[in-house]
């Protein structure tokens, strides 16, 4: 055992030597298979952007056949082939496909992977004090099995048969027969083998963000003293790692119905006039399954928009966060209820109206955590002394959409008006705005605020705001007038609107044009967000190490950290992240890494206290600097 | 040795300051134990759907005695599991299943032991009783193998199996597969091989590693780290993998 002990000694030395000796990484290392948290970060954003592209384009693709169904679409062949039919439009199986894989891109590649991926890579260690994530190996690995995944979806976007074509939600029976039409084909295959590698990049991804908020906070960083990002970002982990595994589950089972003769979700079905074998399965189990995945995903998507907002709200009114401890026990309570209100996306499917009434009370106990939160984000702004960046701009915005998206989520989470407006467009327009734009806005907000770090430049302001205005009052005009069309009776998911009552669909012909309109006029605006991303990236300012004046500890690191992020030792944590204009404080922002016994003009009572428990924890940096070592 | 690798001394008060790890666990053992939590929500989503099939099919509603194989109620799983190899024609209810349990709760208890001696050091000790773990795991998928071979050949005599009308004319079910099952409705067979096909290929995986770390360990690349915390969250992953086959046993056999 003595012998086991002077090896020990010796790997010790060693690690040592290697912490001194600097290996520069060559360019697969540093830009391809990179194990250095901020390079994923970026690798997940550059793919989110292009993937935003695509979505956007195929949603203006269908919006022109809902808009002006009979405009001629020829000039579009060019890219559609023979999905442009002989009378110049729209293929009608494709435009099926159109809105799933809309659907799919923005919900899974755009706003979980873009969203999350980006952020909680790139900030999580810069904000809680670590050199990187607990594993770069494992970090790399998540983003390749993203990319694998985009590879294989973006594949299927190009095969004869088309892709996907059964919502982005692929209930059976319809994705499960390939003889049901031709998007459940090998489209449908494509999907879920994408699918299937997305949940282990996500699940590769979200271990290790849980681990590393627990194990590698610095010296300090209690988690009471976390920015409310990361505990924004700690919860959309949590709910990843324990919902998309019952996704898995739902599309092993449908692989096997569809492959291999199963029939789980299959129960007494003709199709074109004939009797399938298949007996005994559960059409509304997938269901069941599917959205114990569905509705937590719609707050891994918001929470971490959520959580930026609250950090670049607070920095720019110059104002501590209103209720710290409020907002994070909201994030708490919004993901407890996730996993308890999925069934409200099933009234329909003829639940029984009991168990109905039971989802309805947990959904609309949604409403508490969700209004503390815009309460605390308009308190927050209440008299602050705005700054309006073009980050705060887009965070305004989100709490904007967030409010009028999430006010109509109280009327469909009644079940006895849902059963009205299900798959309306009054459906589509509540969650396009609470969380489709919502999200995007906060992960605009995130690119705006966070840019200086990733690229050491800055955006152009003056872009940024034309971006913002373009994009907000686009925003509102496509999705506002969905509510009318939704309650005027028009479903989500058609092609052609022909047979409303009372000829409906004539009254709204000019509003579906104006939609259309408008979501083109929104979506080219995009393109001066891509110019002046790409462009900053090169030929931006040069920014400074803390161009915001912010507390949190990413903004105490060079211009552009290094691999292991500060070139010294990583400061320790003595104050929460909103000590901003703080009364008797010299400047108006103090940050996290200034100790209570350096600000006595300022320091509260309680705080005073604080100044005895500095040495402590400054005597954790050797536990600290160990843990690197190991 | 865990001398190398214990969290350096913090003082109790000072646990969730940061700068240490809170849980007393390294940031991999961490890892573990969250994929065995999402792990769990898999497998408890496959059991649900096993749950939900069960329970939409009828139930025999006679005696155990009188109880017939027919695609119209869901078997009696001591009538389904009755065989015992090189015991031909001998009725011994969930007999070879008990023995398959009793093997895999075996090989961890000599992952523990492997484990502890891992907190030893104890190299010699750490091989052996991984070999051993590694045996148990191939022995509970050979018997896997077994069973389901039984389980696809169908009742010995072919005149008990459940029957099936095909062109009017009523034959009885030879063989299971995914579609079709001599011992009642199709779904049992479907629920069977693939919830017990899932956790077989996580016992198969659980064996690999179980060769990987027991190869590291013969290769001294533990001795040379100064622990051996590898055999602990691998252990993690071996004790989960039987913790969930109590679960399916209950599930298809007991229930």
């Amino acid at each position: 055992m003595s012998t086991a002990i002077s090896h020990a000694e010796e790997v010790h030395t060693h690690a040592h030597d290697h912490e001194h000796e600097h290996h520069e990484p060559n360019f697969i290392q540093k830009y391809i298979f990179s194990e250095d948290h901020k390079t994923i970060a970026k690798q997940y954003l550059i793919m989110g952007i292009l993937w935003a592209f695509i979505g956007g384009s195929l949603s203006i693709m269908f919006r022109l056949q809902l808009g002006f169904p009979e405009m001629q679409l020829e000039w579009l062949r060019p890219i559609l082939g023979s999905w442009i039919d002989e009378s110049g439009k729209i293929d009608k199986e494709f435009y099926l496909a159109l809105v799933t894989m809309h659907g799919t891109i923005m919900v899974f590649f755009v706003l979980t992977a873009g969203l999350s991926g980006t952020f909680s890579n790139f900030l999580i260690p810069l904000q809680i004090g670590a050199r990187d994530m607990a594993s770069g190996f494992i970090n790399m690995l998540s983003f390749w099995f993203f990319f694998l995944s985009s590879a294989i979806m973006f594949s299927s976007l190009f095969i004869e048969t088309g892709p996907a074509s059964g919502g982005w939600v692929i209930y059976p029976p319809l994705s499960a027969l390939p003889q049901a039409m031709p998007g459940s084909g090998l489209g449908m295959t494509l999907w879920l083998t994408s699918m299937a590698f997305f949940i282990v990049s996500s699940l590769m991804g979200g271990i290790n963000y849980i681990c590393t908020i627990i194990n590698l906070r610095t010296r300090g960083m209690t988690f009471t003293k976390m920015p409310l990002t990361i505990w924004s970002f700690f919860f959309t982990a949590i709910l990843g790692l324990l919902s998309f595994p019952v996704l898995l589950s739902a599309a092993l089972l449908l692989i096997f119905d569809r492959s291999f003769g199963t029939s789980f979700y299959l129960s007494e079905i003709y199709i074109q006039g004939q009797a399938l074998p298949n007996v005994g399965g559960s059409a509304i189990l997938y269901q069941h399954l599917f959205w114990f995945l569905g509705h937590p995903e719609v707050y891994i998507v918001l929470l971490p928009a959520l959580g930026m907002t609250s950090e670049i709200i607070a920095t720019n009114a110059r104002k501590p966060i209103f209720g710290y401890r409020a907002m994070i026990g909201s994030l708490m309570g919004i993901t407890v209820l996730a996993f308890i209100v999925w069934a409200h996306h099933m009234f329909v499917t003829g639940m029984n109206p009991f168990l109905g009434s039971v989802f309805m009370f947990l959904t609309l106990i949604i409403a508490v955590p969700s209004a503390v939160k815009a309460f605390n984000y308009i308190t927050t702004l209440w008299k602050g002394n705005l700054i309006f960046t073009p980050a705060m701009l887009f965070s305004i915005g989100l709490v904007s959409l967030f409010i009028s998206g999430g006010v109509t989520g109280i009327i469909l989470g009644n079940s006895a008006l849902d059963i009205n407006l299900h798959d309306t467009y009054f459906v589509v327009a509540h969650f396009h705005l609470v969380m489709g734009s919502a999200s995007f806005f906060g992960l605009m907000a995130g690119v705006y605020h966070w840019f200086p770090k990733m690229f050491g430049r800055m955006m152009n302001k003056t872009l940024g705001y034309i971006h913002f205005w373009a994009t907000f009052v686009g925003v509102y005009a496509v999705f506002f007038p969905m509510h009318y069309t939704g309650i005027a009776g028009f479903p989500r998911r058609y092609y052609s609107f022909t047979a409303l009552g009372n000829d409906g669909q004539n009254a709204f012909t000019d509003l579906n044009q104006f939609i259309t309109v408008a979501a083109i006029l929104t979506f080219s605006s995009q393109a001066i967000f891509f110019f002046n991303f790409v462009y900053s990236i090169f030929k931006g300012k040069k920014a400074t190490e803390n161009p915001w004046n912010s507390n949190t500890l990413e903004w105490t690191t060079p211009v552009d950290p290094g691999h292991g992020n500060w070139p010294g030792e990583i400061p320790a944590v003595y104050r929460w992240p909103y000590d901003y204009s703080k009364p008797g404080a010299e400047s108006d922002f103090i940050p996290q890494h200034i100790p209570f016994s350096a600000t006595p003009e300022s320091n509260l009572p309680e705080e005073n206290e604080e100044i005895a428990k500095e040495k402590a924890i400054e005597s954790l940096l050797a536990a600290q600097n160990e843990s690197y070592n190991r | 040795m865990s001398v190398a690798h214990a969290a350096p001394a913090v003082p109790e008060n000072l646990t969730w300051q940061g700068g240490s790890e809170p849980l007393k666990a390294s940031y991999g053992k961490l890892m573990m134990w969250f994929f065995l939590l999402s792990d769990t929500f898999t497998f408890s989503a496959l059991l649900i759907t096993y749950g939900m099939i069960r329970f939409s099919q009828p139930a025999w509603q006679g005696t155990p005695d009188d109880f017939y194989f027919s695609t119209a109620h869901w078997p009696i799983p001591e009538k389904v599991f009755e065989a015992v190899p090189f015991l031909h024609g001998i009725s011994l209810p969930l007999v070879f299943v008990g023995i398959m349990t009793f093997i895999l709760i075996a090989s961890s208890v000599t992952m523990v032991l492997a484990v502890e001696a891992g907190h030893r050091g104890d190299r010699k000790d750490v091989e052996k009783w991984m070999l051993w773990t590694i045996v148990g795991g191939f022995t509970f998928l050979g018997s896997q193998a077994w069973e389901w071979t039984h389980f696809i050949h169908g009742p010995e005599d072919l005149t008990l199996a459940a029957k099936q009308v095909i062109d009017g004319v009523i034959t009885p079910i030879e063989g299971a597969n995914l579609v079709r099952n001599p011992y009642g409705p199709p779904a049992f067979a479907d629920l069977f091989f693939f919830i017990t096909g899932f956790h077989g290929t996580h016992v198969f995986s659980g064996v690999i590693l179980n060769i990987l770390i027991f190869f590291n360990a013969a290769t001294g690349v533990y001795e040379r780290r100064g622990h051996y915390e590898m055999v602990e969250k691998v252990g993690l992953y071996w004790h989960f993998v039987d913790l969930v086959w109590v679960f399916v046993f209950t599930f298809f056999y007991l229930v």
